[in-house]
């Protein structure tokens, strides 16, 4: 461990030496850090609000038959529900918030390549999300559609789906905007010597993903531009009462939003990549297999859309292709969890709180990988597709993965962020209600997927009510689980932070907590015989 | 034996997957806890660097590759017959409409149930009005996509005597929960004696019985003559001059429009009827029903 410095010679980024103090210096910053940060704070508020409304969800299902508000309230609840969670907090999610804190400093750069772009991205952001809001407020209603958009529902229903369109629209150009910028940055920043295979490996899940935003997010934006077409001017593009075809909206949704999902689930294996080998203060095992096993879950991750489909009608032919590239996909997932078990082999490990959630991650991730399988594989997909397995599937791997390996990075550079450390005791228990919760939160709608409830149901049949209440118990554990994390993290300053409390080896562990506004005092290098991970 | 043909393949493959994953969901977790508890700094205060095994990588890719392609293998050996339909199988079609399912049995006779008899093939053949619908009977482990303007199809085997759920799972809009039936399997005798009830095929569409039954037809007709008032042969998209507290004003006859004269018809008169004639039909003519008269006036444009 470093010893504390007690000079700096360059004032914090937390610091004000602009032309303006206070919300306006923040607010024209085009500090990839202060950025971050924004988006962080951002995120958190549309997580509560996701949160809130996946609870008033939960209320209403604790019985079978209308108990608080009716079906029409509902629709709109889950799909706004959906709209800000993927669209605001899971596809931006990591790569905005750590992408921009850590990455640069990570390969040794002062900034991203382009920061007026970064924060004309946050704007973005910023924008898309109140249009997606604003939806709620304005014209026939809240969007009933889903966060899928299925044709030829949304281009009937009278509710205000143009303007959450629109907004999910905007906010694919900040993530388009954020993975060119990482693209170039990594591209053109690195620290001489780094070359990219001795990069530390969230920079490089950030590359895969990047690519997937630049090149998949475009074919999101145009189709939603033709929802908007078909809605305004009828042209007949998903409508068969105007002579299109509503499976070719499935194709063009599915082909980025497959991919979209590698672009939450990439960022967060690239935490817990760091994360372990911090904590077990060992070289990671299999640096290599990880860094390409992120380029080809990114590159195969292309080929697999259609398996949100296979009860389309598709041809039996395009099934069981699917079927098989989606199985391939599975094995790159595999890999890196075993490389980071095998990290743990005689390490010297400690369980700080961001080591616990990225035990929970691997766990939690698994589950969410394995009840994938029977998704991929066709017989036992007919059966539970569009069910509430589903619906658990995927939370698992948004929220049990993503989720937890958010909370996993933040713990981890809480103190570098802020040059405080918090309670680590507090962040245990935070720990143990959010994984608690979670489980019995979405492990019983595996249960009543399979038995066969479908999803999205307002009502429900009553062999499914002990599970529902379950799931109702689970979320209250976790929504205090998250509770206590705010407190912990936000309530009473902590004691000052060392520069690298966690005794890690990349570049922002070298730096004072928190860093200077450049960064760098002196620019690194990395030399011929230097290796990412050199844990004597 | 399962309660379809298909019942048992899908819950072996179901089997497959789960077997190999719980495996190695426990194997895992209990290797990397143990780590954990091995290790830990306390024990374990100075880490041992490893290098890199590409035998070891090359076994993790191995093993898990051979593992899903047989899984693959099951999912796709229980999934190919659901797509060949006997020959034999008797046809029924499935008519998906926000937010009930309808049964058309030969001859054009509709049923709201799906009867079928046992141990024969049965084919659906999907189809759907408005949006895509999802047919799902869970206890036969069998769903398949009702999309507008689509042939889509799938069959089945009853074996098994009962009553089984059919459910909706592609979201369709306000009562997609609510757009549920039942399967019923019988004997074939039974099921002669159902086909032989089933009421003959009426050609009329569900709106128009829907406006009989409402009398609505006393003073609207449907052929564009005029007996009361205004015909509704012709109304739906029709520019119309009404009259809006007092103030003339130009409105198209659109879904709102319809909804809004029925359940207030004093609210817009159209220029030249009086006011008052009406009964506002609130709380008589439900949400669903104004979506079918909708439909009605819509093809009779």
């Amino acid at each position: 461990m470093t010893e504390e410095k007690t000079h700096h010679p360059e004032p914090s980024f937390l610091v004000d030496t602009g032309k303006y103090k206070g919300l306006m210096a923040w607010l024209t910053t085009t500090d990839h850090k202060r950025i971050g940060l924004m988006y962080m704070y951002a995120m958190m508020v549309f997580f509560t609000v996701g949160v809130t409304l996946g609870m008033l969800m939960r209320l209403e299902l604790f019985y079978p038959g209308q108990q608080f508000y009716g079906p029409q309230v509902y629709n709109g609840i889950f799909t706004i529900h959906g709209i800000i969670m993927i669209f605001t907090v899971v596809i931006p999610g990591l790569a905005a918030v750590f992408g921009n804190f850590s990455m640069p400093i990570m390969i040794g750069a002062k900034d991203v390549a382009f920061p007026r772009l970064n924060l004309f991205s946050f704007y973005l952001y910023i924008l898309g999300a109140a249009i997606a809001l604003a939806s709620q407020f304005m014209g026939n209603g809240p969007p009933d559609t889903g966060w899928t958009f299925y044709a030829p529902y949304s281009i009937h229903t009278h509710t205000n789906v143009v303007a959450a369109v629109f907004g999910a629209f905007v906010l694919g150009f900040s993530s388009i905007l954020t993975g060119l910028n990482f693209i170039v940055t990594m591209h053109r920043l690195r620290a001489p010597g780094m070359t990219f295979f001795k990069m530390p490996l969230f920079p490089w899940s950030l590359y895969a993903t990047a690519w997937i935003q630049v090149l998949a997010t475009p074919i999101v934006g145009i189709t939603l531009l033709m929802i908007i077409a078909e809605r305004w001017l009828r042209i007949g593009f998903f409508d068969p009462s105007l002579g299109g075809d509503p499976i070719l909206y499935q194709h063009l949704f599915w082909i980025y939003s497959h991919p979209a999902v590698y672009i939450m689930i990439l960022p967060a294996m690239g935490v817990i990549t760091e994360i372990i080998p911090t904590f077990t203060q060992k070289k990671i095992f299999g640096y290599k297999a990880i860094a390409i096993s992120s380029l080809a879950i990114a590159l195969v991750g292309y080929f697999v859309w259609a398996h949100h489909m296979y009860t389309s009608g598709m041809s039996t032919t395009a099934r069981w292709v699917f079927s098989l590239l989606t199985f391939l996909v599975a094995v790159p997932s595999a890999i890196k969890v075993f490389n980071w078990v095998a990290t743990m082999y005689k390490g010297s490990i400690s369980v700080k709180p961001p080591f616990l959630f990225a035990l929970g991650f691997i766990f939690l991730f698994m589950i969410g990988g394995m009840t994938g399988l029977s998704l991929g594989a066709l017989a036992t997909n007919i059966h539970v597709h569009d069910t509430a397995y589903v619906v658990a599937h995927f939370h698992y791997i948004v929220f049990g993965g993503v989720g937890f390996a958010f909370f996993a990075a933040v713990y981890y550079w809480y103190p570098k962020m802020f040059g405080r450390m918090y309670n680590f005791k507090m962040a245990n228990w935070s720990f143990v209600f959010l994984f608690t919760g979670f489980n019995l939160l979405y492990f019983p709608q595996f249960i009543i997927g399979i038995m066969g409830m479908p999803r999205r149901y307002f009502d429900y049949l009553p062999q499914f009510t002990l599970g529902q209440q379950l799931s109702f118990f689970g979320g209250v554990l976790l929504v205090t689980g998250f509770i206590i994390m705010l407190i912990t993290l936000f309530s009473k300053k902590g004691a000052k932070a060392p520069d690298n409390p966690w005794g890690g080896r990349t570049y922002e562990w070298t730096i004072p907590s928190p860093p200077p506004q450049e960064n760098f005092d002196v620019m690194p290098e990395m030399g011929l015989d230097e290796q990412p991970y050199d844990y004597k | 034996m399962g309660a379809s043909n298909f019942t048992e393949g899908v819950d072996l493959a179901f089997k497959v997957i789960f077997g190999i994953s719980l495996f190695f969901l426990v194997g895992i977790t209990t290797v990397m806890l143990y780590f954990v508890f091995r290790y830990s700094r306390k024990r374990h205060p100075k880490a041992v660097q490893i290098k890199d095994n590409n035998i070891l990588e090359i076994t993790w890719i191995t093993i898990p590759l051979i593992l899903v392609l047989l899984m693959f293998y099951y999912g796709y050996v229980a999934f190919r017959p659901m797509r060949d339909v006997p020959m034999d199988a008797i046809p029924i079609t499935v008519i998906g409409k926000m937010w009930v399912w309808s049964f058309e049995y030969e001859g054009g006779k509709l049923s709201p149930v799906l009867v079928v008899p046992i141990n024969k093939p049965v084919k659906l053949n999907l189809h759907s009005d408005d949006v895509i619908h999802s047919l799902y009977i869970p206890a036969f482990r069998i769903k398949e996509d009702v999309v507008p303007g689509k042939k889509n199809y799938m069959w089945f085997v009853a074996q098994q005597l009962g009553e089984y759920d059919v459910l909706c799972t592609v979201y369709c809009g306000l009562r997609h929960s609510y757009m549920e039936t039942k399967t019923k399997v019988v004997s074939e005798a039974e099921y002669a004696a159902f086909l032989k009830a089933l009421p003959e095929k009426t050609n009329e569409p569900e709106g128009l019985a829907i406006l009989k039954k409402n009398a609505c037809t006393g003073c609207h007709s449907i052929d564009g003559s005029k007996i009361v008032s205004a015909s509704f042969k012709g109304l739906y998209g029709r520019e119309e001059k009404v009259v809006t507290g007092g103030k003339e004003r130009s409105v198209t006859v659109d879904d709102a429009y319809i909804k809004s004269s029925v359940y207030d018809p004093d609210k817009d008169v159209v220029a030249g009827y009086q006011k008052g004639i009406m009964k506002p039909y609130k709380g008589i003519v439900t949400e669903d029903e104004m979506i079918k008269i909708i439909d009605y006036f819509k093809s009779i444009k």
